[in-house]
């Protein structure tokens, strides 16, 4: 089961304000913010479940869905990892640290933090997709001695695009593989270059039927991933998956990000490979 | 004062009465009226402005008004509007931002207090209401406006006494009888309308509605100057078996008046596993992308926010709009669209509405009112598009 956790109001519009408490560059147009309320400070405010994601408001610009980036048992604020795209994302790159913003969530269902106990996990983020899956790794980390083995592929166009790569060593230390690739090697580059499916058919799992796969990235990586995964032996049951659509309301109720059934913003936006497959390769759904 | 649980018989001019009361329990009152040729729902203060004496022809493409026989005032079917636009309103403020020293502040919208009393609600239309609830109020999150004015909603119910070559609620198994969801229903019959009560609340307004009959009816025997003593001298008495007859005769003439007809046993399913049905491409060429059959919908629910603001940005509106899964812009996803034919959007409407809804809801989203075949400008007929594809569908 997907996890989740009731939004901070019953009024899904209801808007808090929250304050930039830092400002961290990441790589060219992506940057992670920490933002904190400015009412009422208390700790559980900052509950969410790893995977899971807020509505950003720049007034006057729109709105934006944002995953937390942050360690969930670190309840001191919300912290987002986000990337310029367009209106809302660029405005939000021009604030500094002391400006103001709109925050409503948290939303949707998480990463299947209680079904991954006992099994090893084989993480796959594309680029951006490791925002998301920060928190979870964070999660593995904490409770260590709750999970087997644990791989974590990431890819992106270039090294730049590695996010938190300060970060590798030390879940390395605590036994989490930490497996890299690019698609175009720069200079700087001696690792693996290619696309994170051939570094996971190249994995040897050692117990594929208590394995589960982690997946966030551009809709064709998850997909490829998916298949790969498959092929070593993970269940589609056993694969997630975390998906992107246009979000108006993030609460079920302006029916813009539907997929086949599924309302992206409250059954996902983590859902399980199986329930989303035979929509997920239908053109134009 | 008891009311009695078998049908009353109001004659026809009390209904003025009925409506007196309700807004004297502050009811804004709505229901039918014309307005640019069609039979639409508007602010209600006299029976005068009930669509007397018209009725409405339908046919896929096609609405007319056309002047009756007799005198009915309630002698219509279902026209372009319905009563989502006063739960759901098609625009709203849902909050507002505001520039101040210390920043952004959020203000919430204030509470609705309009209290609607709906006149006119058709069988098919208490099964919308019911769809909506379910959407607005029974998931995780419950829109706040649409509740606040659902729970102070008084619904007066009148059953359909006849139908358009578009309705097909018996299909659906909506109508035409209205038999749950209203506080009160009625059937109209030459002289007036049977009444029978459907809540507590609607008991509560027939009750004072007798009382003030009785009162007025008092009042103009005492007084010979009273212009309006033929009107309210009538007593509200139980219905008798006659006029019970006559209201089953003209509900019947509605179920005999139904010809469209749309299979329901294998649906859901049968759409979502035809989505590379070759029919999604024939429809999307005739179909027109125009948005109407989803503005006209009673469940069709879906919305956009949109930024409103001054000048100089100090002063900010989220305003929540109705949408339409027929916009090109409404799957817009970084830089594209996921549905960018119109195909694709027809797809996205007719499994949502047959199909997905019911894996969501539990129900169907289709109630069979017929309003989305009569105000397609093409004429496309949602029963038809399922048939076409079951037809070429391998077992
Ligand atoms: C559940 C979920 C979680 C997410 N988590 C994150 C996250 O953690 N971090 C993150 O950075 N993003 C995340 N996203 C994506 C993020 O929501 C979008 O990138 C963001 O909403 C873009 O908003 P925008 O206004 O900045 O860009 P948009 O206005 O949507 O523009 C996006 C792109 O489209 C172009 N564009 C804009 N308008 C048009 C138009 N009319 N026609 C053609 N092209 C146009 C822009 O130039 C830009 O390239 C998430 C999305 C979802 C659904
Ligand atoms: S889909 Fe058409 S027939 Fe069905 S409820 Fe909507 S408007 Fe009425
Ligand atoms: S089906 Fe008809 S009413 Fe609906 S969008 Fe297409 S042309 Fe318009
Ligand atoms: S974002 Fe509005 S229904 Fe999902």
């Amino acid at each position: 089961m997907t996890a989740t956790r009731p939004t901070l109001h019953e009024n899904p519009w209801y808007t808090h304000t929250v304050r930039i408490t830092d400002l961290i560059d990441e790589t060219e147009g992506v940057a992670t913010y920490h933002l904190k309320f400015t009412d009422g400070d208390a700790a559980t405010a900052y509950e969410f479940i790893p995977g899971q994601f807020n509505m950003l408001y720049l007034p006057g610009v729109g709105e934006s869905a944002i995953s937390m980036s942050g360690d969930p048992a670190r309840k001191n604020g919300w912290i987002h990892t986000v990337r310029v795209a367009g209106n809302v994302t660029k405005t939000l790159a021009r604030l500094r640290r002391g400006d103001t913003l709109g925050l409503r969530g948290p939303f949707g269902t998480g990463w299947p933090v209680a079904d991954l106990v006992g099994t090893d996990v084989v993480i796959v983020a594309g680029g951006l997709g490791m925002a998301p899956l920060r928190p979870l790794v964070y999660h593995l980390m904490n409770h260590r001695e709750q999970f087997g083995k644990i791989w974590l592929i990431l890819g992106a166009r270039t090294s730049d695009g590695l996010l938190y790569p300060c970060e590798y060593s030390a879940w390395q230390k605590r036994d989490l593989e930490v497996i890299l690739t690019v698609d175009r090697a720069t200079a700087d580059w001696n690792g693996h270059v290619g696309v994170v499916t051939q570094l996971i058919d190249r994995l040897q799992l050692p117990r594929p039927e208590q394995t589960q796969m982690v997946t966030c990235g551009p809709e064709v990586m998850m997909k490829y991933a998916a298949m790969s995964g498959h092929r070593l032996g993970i269940d589609a049951g056993r694969i997630w998956v975390s998906m992107e659509r246009n979000m108006q309301c993030a609460a079920g109720l302006c029916g813009h990000c539907q997929l086949g059934p599924e309302f992206i913003c409250k059954d996902g936006p983590v859902i399980r490979y199986d329930r989303i497959r035979p929509y997920l390769f239908v053109e134009q759904l | 004062m008891e009311t009695p649980i078998s049908p009353l018989f109001i004659p026809k001019p009390h209904l003025q009465l009925l409506l007196d009361e309700l807004r004297r329990r502050k009811y804004s009152v709505v229901g039918p009226t014309i307005d640019q040729d069609a039979i639409v729902y508007g602010d209600i203060h006299s029976v005068e402005q009930l669509p007397q004496g018209w009725t409405d022809e339908q046919a896929p493409g096609h609405y007319r008004l056309k002047r009756r026989e007799d005198e009915s005032w309630f002698g219509y079917v279902v026209g372009p509007h319905s009563w989502k636009k006063y739960l759901f309103p098609p625009k709203t403020t849902l909050l507002s931002a505001e520039k101040t020293e210390s920043g952004w502040q959020f203000i919430p919208r204030s509470a609705d207090t309009t209290k609607f009393a709906l006149l006119g609600v058709r069988a098919c239309e208490l099964a919308a209401m019911r769809i909506q609830d379910q959407v607005f109020l029974d998931g995780p999150y419950q829109d706040p406006l649409y509740r606040e004015r659902r729970e102070q909603l008084f619904i007066i119910a009148v059953n359909c006494t006849q139908a358009a070559s578009t309705c097909f609620c018996t299909s659906m198994k909506t109508g035409p009888r209205c038999e749950k969801g209203f506080d009160l229903a009625l059937t109209e019959i030459d002289s007036g309308f049977l009444c029978e009560v459907g809540s507590e609340r609607g008991r509560e307004v027939l009750d004072a509605f007798i009382s003030s009959a009785r009162r007025a009816s008092e009042g103009s025997s005492n007084d010979a100057n009273s212009t309006n003593e033929n009107v309210t001298s009538l007593p509200i008495l139980d219905a008798t078996p006659e006029q019970l007859r006559s209201a089953e005769t003209a509900r019947q003439q509605a179920v005999d008046q139904i010809t469209k007809h749309m299979e329901t046993s294998d649906l859901p399913g049968l759409l979502l596993s035809n989505l590379d049905h070759p029919r999604w491409k024939e429809v999307g060429e005739r179909c027109l992308s125009c948005t109407n059959c989803t503005m006209v919908c009673p469940t069709c629910f879906c919305s956009s926010v949109t930024e409103v603001r001054d000048l100089n940005m100090d002063r900010v509106e989220r305003e929540r709009t109705w949408d339409s899964c027929f916009n090109p812009d409404f799957s817009y996803l970084g830089g594209s669209l996921v549905r960018n034919d119109t195909a694709s959007r027809y797809r996205q409407w007719l499994t949502h509405k047959l199909d997905s809804w019911h894996a969501q809801f539990g129900t169907s989203g289709c109630v069979g009112c017929g309003r989305c075949i009569t105000w397609c400008p093409v004429g496309i007929d949602i029963t038809e598009e399922v048939a076409a594809i079951r037809e070429g569908t391998l077992p």
